[in-house]
C-alpha cells in the first residue's frame, strides 16, 4: 500500500508532465520544483494566514498556477521550433532558478507542514495505511477523474485536446491556441503544486524535493508518455518497485527507477504503451 | 567586403577560405602556443583545463550538434575516460597505450548506447542517456574494489614515452595537442561523406533515409566517436583532477557539458570552443558579480545557481544561435559595414516540430 501511495504521488508530477508534453511536446524538467514551490508556498500561506491548511492549499496550489502560466506566456512561447536540446536545457536552468528562489525565499532547512491527516486506518490486519498516504491515492483518482472530464466534457478541454493534436489546424478553427497552451502549463503546475503538499508530511519540505519529478518522469517513460493512463500505471508500477529492489539489491539504491526505465526503454523504445506513429510523406 | 573566387574543386571544402579567418587562426595559435611565457602556472592551468573542456565540448558537440542526438550522460563517458586512463596508468600500462585503450573502450561503450539509442528519439534519448549517467556514477561509486568507491582513486603522475611531464607547462602543451588533433579531426570528419550523413541525420531522419543513408548505423557511430572524444577528455582531465570521486562524474557535469555546446552555438567546432571558454570563466564572472551587487543580496546563499540559471535563460531566449550566432552577426556587420539591416538576421516564423509523427 505504501508502494501504491508513493507511486501515485509519482502519478500525481507525472500527469503535469505529460499534460504539458502533449500540449506543446516540452519535456519540463523544471516540473519537480513547480512542486517543491507549491509545498513551500502552502506553507507559506498557511503560516502567514492562519486560516488553517485547506485554504492555504487552494491559495497556493492557484499562485503556483500562476507561475506556471507566467513561465510559459513569458518565456517558452518564444522558443518554440528551437532545437530540443535548448528547450531542455531551457527547462533545466528553470529548475536551478526555482530551487535558488526557494532557498533565498523560505530558506534551505527542512521544514514541516501541518496536515489534518493524522493517524492510520486499518481495515481488518490486513491492510494499514496512514492518512496521509491516503490523501494522496484519494487526490490521484479525483484528479484523474477531474481531468478525464475536463478534457471530455467541457469546450475549453475539447479546444486543448485539438490544439495538441495539430497546432496549425487549430488555429484556423479560431482556438485561442497560445491562452490554452499557458493554461495547460498552468494546469500542470496546479497539479504538481498539490502533489508537492500532499507529499510534505511524508517527505517533509526542502529545496531538494524537485528531485522526485525526475523519478516521476521515469515512471512515466516506464507506461509510454503519451498517455496519462499508461503514465499512471508506470507511476505506480515504479512505486511498488523500488522499495523491493531497494530491499533485496542494496547496491542500487536510489536508482532503481532509472535502472526499471533503462530496460523497458531497451526493450521497447517507445514506452509500454505506443504513441508515435510513423510519418507520412 | 571579401568576395570568394573559387578556382579550383579544393576550395569547396577548405578549412580555412577566407584571409581573414586565416589571421586569426594563426593570431590565436602563436598566443597559445606563447601562453606558458607570459602567464603563472595558476593559470596556465586553467587554461590548459579549458582545453580539456573544449575537447569534451567537441565531443558532445558531434552527437548533439552535429547528429541531432541529445545525450544528458555525457559526463559518464568523461568518468569511464578518466577511470579506465587511470586504473591502467596504475597497472603500469604506458600512457600512450592506455590512450588508446580508453578511446577503444569508451568508443566501443558509446556505440553499444548508440545501438539502443538509435531505436529512440526526442526527449526519450535524453531520458534514456540521462539514467545511463546516473547509473554509471553509481557504478563507480559502488565497485569499489577497481574504481576507489566513494573514497576516491589517486591518478598516477603523467609521463609520456617515459619523460615524466611534471610541470604545468608540459601538461598544457600535452592538452594542446590533444585538443589540436580533436578539432583538426573532427572538422575533417565533416567534410567526409560519413560527417555529412550526420548531418543529414539531424536535419531529417526521413530525408536522410529516403537519400540511402543507413540512420541507425549513423547514430552508432555518432555516438562511438563523441563518446571516444570525451574519453579522451576525461582522460586528460584525470590529470588535471589528480584524484578521481565518483560524484565529479555526475548530472551536474553532463549539465555542464550540455550548456556549453548550447551557450556556444549549437552545430559548429567553434561554439563548442566558445562554450569551453564561459564555462571557464563563469565561475571568475559569478564571483565578481557577487561583489559588485550589494551585500544583502550577493551575500545570499545560492545566488550563484540562481545567476547561473538566468544567464542560460536569458542566452536561449534572446540568442538561441549562441555565442556562436552573436559573433556570426557581429562580423557580418564589420565584413559588410553600411549594409547591416536589423532583418539580416530576422528567421523565418516557426511553428511547433512534432515528434509524434516521425
Amino acid at each position: 500500500m505504501t508502494g501504491i501511495a508513493q507511486g501515485c504521488a509519482y502519478g500525481l508530477i507525472a500527469l503535469g508532465f505529460v499534460l504539458i508534453y502533449k500540449a506543446t511536446e516540452v519535456v519540463n524538467f523544471a516540473h519537480g520544483e513547480f512542486m517543491m514551490l507549491g509545498a513551500f508556498a502552502v506553507l507559506a500561506f498557511s503560516e502567514a494566514l492562519g486560516w488553517g491548511f485547506w485554504p492555504a492549499f487552494v491559495l497556493g496550489c492557484l499562485s503556483i498556477a500562476v507561475v506556471g502560466y507566467l513561465v510559459d506566456a513569458q518565456i517558452m512561447r518564444r522558443i518554440i521550433g528551437e532545437s530540443q536540446a535548448s528547450i531542455f536545457i531551457l527547462t533545466v536552468a528553470f529548475g536551478f532558478i526555482f530551487r535558488a528562489l526557494a532557498g533565498m525565499i523560505f530558506g534551505w532547512n527542512t521544514r514541516s507542514l501541518d496536515t489534518p491527516f493524522d493517524g492510520k486506518l486499518a481495515i481488518g490486519n490486513l491492510v494499514e495505511i496512514s492518512y496521509d498516504r491516503l490523501s494522496i491515492i484519494v487526490a490521484t483518482v479525483i484528479f484523474v477523474a477531474a481531468i478525464y472530464l475536463f478534457f471530455s466534457r467541457t469546450r475549453y478541454g475539447v479546444a486543448m485536446q485539438a490544439a495538441s493534436q495539430n497546432q496549425l489546424a487549430a488555429y484556423y478553427m479560431g482556438i485561442p491556441v497560445k491562452r490554452l497552451v499557458s493554461m495547460t502549463w498552468a494546469i500542470g503546475a496546479f497539479i504538481a503544486a498539490a502533489a508537492g503538499a500532499l507529499l510534505a508530511p511524508v517527505t517533509q519540505i526542502d529545496t531538494t524535493i524537485g528531485l522526485l519529478g525526475i523519478k516521476a518522469l521515469a515512471g512515466a517513460i516506464v507506461g509510454g508518455f503519451g498517455s496519462i493512463p499508461g503514465a499512471l500505471l508506470g507511476c505506480i508500477l515504479i512505486g511498488v518497485i523500488e522499495p523491493f529492489a531497494d530491499y533485496y539489491l542494496p547496491g542500487i539504491k536510489g536508482v532503481s527507477a532509472y535502472v526499471v526505465m533503462l530496460v523497458v526503454l531497451f526493450v521497447r523504445p517507445e514506452g509500454l504503451i505506443v504513441q508515435t506513429y510513423q510519418k507520412k510523406v | 567586403m571579401e568576395f570568394l573566387f573559387k578556382t579550383a574543386y579544393n576550395d569547396d571544402i577548405r578549412f580555412l577560405a577566407r584571409t581573414g579567418e586565416k589571421i586569426r587562426v594563426a593570431l590565436v595559435m602563436i598566443l597559445m602556443l606563447a601562453a606558458p611565457l607570459v602567464l603563472q602556472d595558476y593559470y596556465l592551468a586553467e587554461l590548459g583545463l579549458m582545453l580539456v573542456y573544449v575537447i569534451a565540448g567537441i565531443g558532445l558537440m558531434v552527437l548533439t550538434g552535429h547528429t541531432g542526438q541529445v545525450s544528458f550522460g555525457h559526463a559518464a563517458f568523461l568518468g569511464i575516460g578518466a577511470y579506465t586512463h587511470s586504473i591502467l596508468l596504475s597497472y603500469g600500462v604506458p600512457f600512450s597505450v592506455s590512450i588508446i585503450i580508453t578511446l577503444l573502450l569508451a568508443g566501443l561503450i558509446g556505440m553499444a548506447l548508440g545501438r539502443s539509442a538509435s531505436k529512440m528519439h526526442g526527449f526519450y534519448l535524453a531520458i534514456a542517456t540521462l539514467a545511463f549517467g546516473i547509473l554509471i556514477e553509481t557504478v563507480f561509486g559502488e565497485w569499489a574494489s577497481l574504481t576507489g568507491g566513494h573514497m576516491g582513486l589517486a591518478v598516477p603522475s603523467l609521463k609520456v614515452f617515459g619523460v615524466s611531464l611534471t610541470q604545468v607547462w608540459q601538461q598544457y602543451y600535452l592538452d594542446l595537442l590533444f585538443a589540436l588533433i580533436v578539432i583538426w579531426g573532427v572538422s575533417n570528419l565533416f567534410r567526409s561523406p560519413t560527417g555529412r550523413s550526420f548531418l543529414a541525420v539531424r536535419d531529417s531522419e526521413l530525408s536522410a533515409r529516403c537519400l540511402g543513408v543507413n540512420v541507425e548505423w549513423v547514430k552508432i557511430q555518432s555516438f562511438g566517436v563523441s563518446a571516444a572524444i570525451t574519453g579522451l577528455a576525461g582522460a586528460l582531465l584525470a590529470h588535471h583532477l589528480t584524484y578521481l570521486a565518483p560524484e565529479v562524474f555526475g548530472v551536474l557535469e553532463s549539465l555542464k557539458l550540455m550548456l556549453m555546446i548550447v551557450v556556444g552555438g549549437l552545430g559548429t567546432v567553434l561554439g563548442a570552443i566558445f562554450g569551453a571558454i564561459v564555462v571557464s570563466i563563469l565561475p571568475v564572472g559569478l564571483s565578481f558579480l557577487k561583489d559588485i551587487l550589494p551585500p544583502s543580496i550577493g551575500q545570499t546563499a545560492g545566488i550563484e545557481p540562481l545567476l547561473f540559471g538566468l544567464i542560460i535563460v536569458l542566452v536561449i531566449v534572446f540568442e538561441p544561435g549562441g555565442l556562436y550566432g552573436r559573433w556570426m552577426k557581429i562580423r557580418f556587420f564589420l565584413e559588410t559595414f553600411p549594409y547591416y539591416r536589423k532583418s539580416s538576421f530576422v528567421r523565418q516564423k516557426s511553428y511547433l516540430k512534432t515528434d509524434r509523427m516521425r
